[in-house]
């Protein structure tokens, strides 16, 4: 029997390090028909603000070469919505419920955070600096030391559960991002968040997506993943949550050797609903094979 | 209706004209999901190189326990299922989205198919028929040869034809077929874009009720991705979960 037990600090434990990542799996209840929920170690639910957001015109999605560019914008029915009236319908799930709190001011994230502390139901908070397809916000506190640490020093005093936030890879060293919020109390770290990409239809001469620049993600950034997150892991003390382009228990494993504790599936979630289920099971399967007891034994082994 | 992952097998191809093939598809393992007209299904195909997404495809006919397909060759992940050989097993989520709907004091109703976009018409004409109305249809293409399915639409029903050539039926677009001096209670709509807002003008214009089947580009099919997202009356929504079918009052059209 294999421990899949992992801890990300401050009282979140996971049952498996398996989590399916913000923005692609919706609130869960969209993927209730096609896979068991309580198999997963926990869900993060969609970008949530503090304010409804509409979101970015069509089209807000293009697949290029072994990914995806998307440029949703953060569309939710605000804090109070997701608590009214979702959270309720998705707390009987048996995995951990993580919500993905995002901005466009420090004060939408300490009062959106201030109401998630509220919540029994939510487990933790994974904050959102890293979105590229807002204007304001988002990934602009994201990609200065000083951006970030300011976001996590206000939220810290809203939020006493675990406090993940999410790192952009839009930056020129993601080491110093991630040493400046564990300075100001952030409990783990998540990364990477999607890639400023674009492309255009050369027959229209126009960009594929109504913003032009979108979010890049699925297996082709994996190795960029994946070597940031080694590169974080290294860095800080923290847990460090591992995603980008994760379609197997195989590219799970890679990032967890490169020193993730858990790690996010998204863009996967598309082309196999039921995928993160069998990541779940193909780690389990991996760790019998190479005998190891406790999935934490493998953390950090490059 | 319960959304299910299942493997298919292609049964049976053929070519149906206009750069499109049907495939009769088998699920293996499962039994055949109840599908409602105009809903859809999104298929993985992995045996096309860079291809990651899904695609979603509309449901043309479910006939004995088999799932029906007309695929066209429009990039290449289509080329690939159309070139696909009978025996090739495919990963097919469905049923997706929500279809055509029929309220009781209907009577007369209008299908306006416009090339590959004719394919959930003929299951909805079907089911049509089933509930004791005869549908009547309207299908346009540019040219004779692109006219799909004519075979199978005139079991079911009254059968307009334009093309842009002239080349059989009506010269002309859709739009300026003499059918619409007739009175309908609904008009059902599957097509291009332009053809779709055209036939949602006429159906305004003339007081009839309209639904049409849009098709942005889309990634999860389930309504969590938020990436084909349709401006409505009530905001954002999704083609693949509040859709495909709209009624036209629900559109910015």
């Amino acid at each position: 029997m294999v421990n899949l037990n992992v801890d990300l600090g401050r009282g979140l434990t996971l049952k498996n390090p398996v989590m399916t990542a913000s923005g692609t799996f919706g609130y869960g209840r969209e993927f209730e028909d096609l896979l068991d929920l309580g198999r997963l170690g926990g869900i993060i639910v969609k970008g949530t603000t503090l304010h409804p957001r509409e979101g970015n015109p069509y089209p807000r999605m293009a697949e290029t070469p072994s990914g995806m560019l998307n440029a949703v914008g953060l569309q939710n029915k605000g804090v109070d919505y997701f608590l009214s009236n979702i959270l309720p319908e998705i707390s009987h799930y048996d995995t951990r419920i993580l919500v993905n709190a995002s901005g466009s001011c420090l004060d939408d994230y300490v009062e959106v955070c201030r109401k998630l502390n509220e919540a029994q139901r939510v487990d933790a908070v994974e904050i959102n600096i890293s979105c590229p397809n807002v204007k304001q916000g988002g990934m602009a506190f994201g990609t200065t030391a000083a951006g970030a640490a300011s976001v996590v020093k206000a939220v810290r005093k809203a939020y006493s559960g675990c406090l993940i936030v999410k790192l952009s890879p839009n930056v020129t060293d993601i080491t110093e991002i991630a040493r400046a919020v564990e300075a100001e109390g952030a409990d783990a770290v998540s990364l990477v968040n999607t890639f400023l990409g674009m492309a255009i239809d050369v027959e229209r001469r126009k960009p594929l997506l109504s913003t032009v620049t979108g979010g890049l993600s699925g297996p082709c950034i994996r190795p960029i993943a994946v070597r940031m997150v080694w590169q974080v892991a290294k860095a800080v003390k923290i847990p460090v949550v591992g995603l980008g382009g994760i379609m197997s228990a195989n590219d799970a494993l890679e990032f967890i050797l490169a020193g993730a504790s858990a790690i996010q599936v998204g863009t996967a979630n598309f082309v196999d609903p039921s995928v993160s289920v069998k990541i779940v099971e193909g780690i389990e399967d991996y760790c019998c094979r190479h005998s190891v007891d406790n999935v934490t034994d493998l953390i950090g082994q490059i | 209706m319960k959304k299910q992952l299942i493997d298919f097998e292609i049964e049976s191809r053929r070519e149906a004209g206009a750069g499109c093939v049907l495939l009769k598809m088998r699920p293996l393992g499962a039994e055949m999901p109840q599908c409602e007209p105009g809903q859809f299904v999104e298929i993985l195909v992995d045996d096309a190189s860079c291809t990651l997404l899904r695609r979603p495809i509309s449901i043309c006919d479910v006939v004995d326990d088999r799932l029906v397909l007309l695929v066209k060759d429009a990039g290449a992940a289509t080329h690939a299922l159309c070139e696909a050989s009978v025996g090739k097993k495919y990963s097919v989520l469905l049923p997706l989205g929500r279809g055509f709907w029929v309220d009781d004091n209907v009577k007369k109703v209008l299908l306006v198919g416009g090339g590959v976009g004719t394919a959930p018409l003929l299951y909805w004409g079907k089911a049509l028929t089933a509930r004791g109305i005869q549908p009547t249809f309207l299908i346009g293409a540019r040219k004779s040869a692109d006219l799909l399915l004519l075979d199978k639409l005139r079991e079911i029903g009254s059968l307009n034809l334009t093309t842009e050539d002239g080349s059989e039926g009506t010269k002309g677009m859709v739009t300026a077929h003499p059918v619409f001096k007739e009175d309908f209670d609904l008009i059902c709509c599957c097509g291009p874009l332009p053809m779709m807002k055209a036939i949602a003008a006429i159906a305004k214009e003339r007081g009839i009720q309209c639904q049409v089947s849009l098709e942005n580009k889309m990634a999860c099919g389930l309504g969590a991705c938020l990436c084909c997202v349709e401006d409505t009356t009530s905001g954002n929504r999704c083609v693949c979960q509040d859709g495909p079918v709209f009624n036209i009052n629900e559109l910015k059209w």
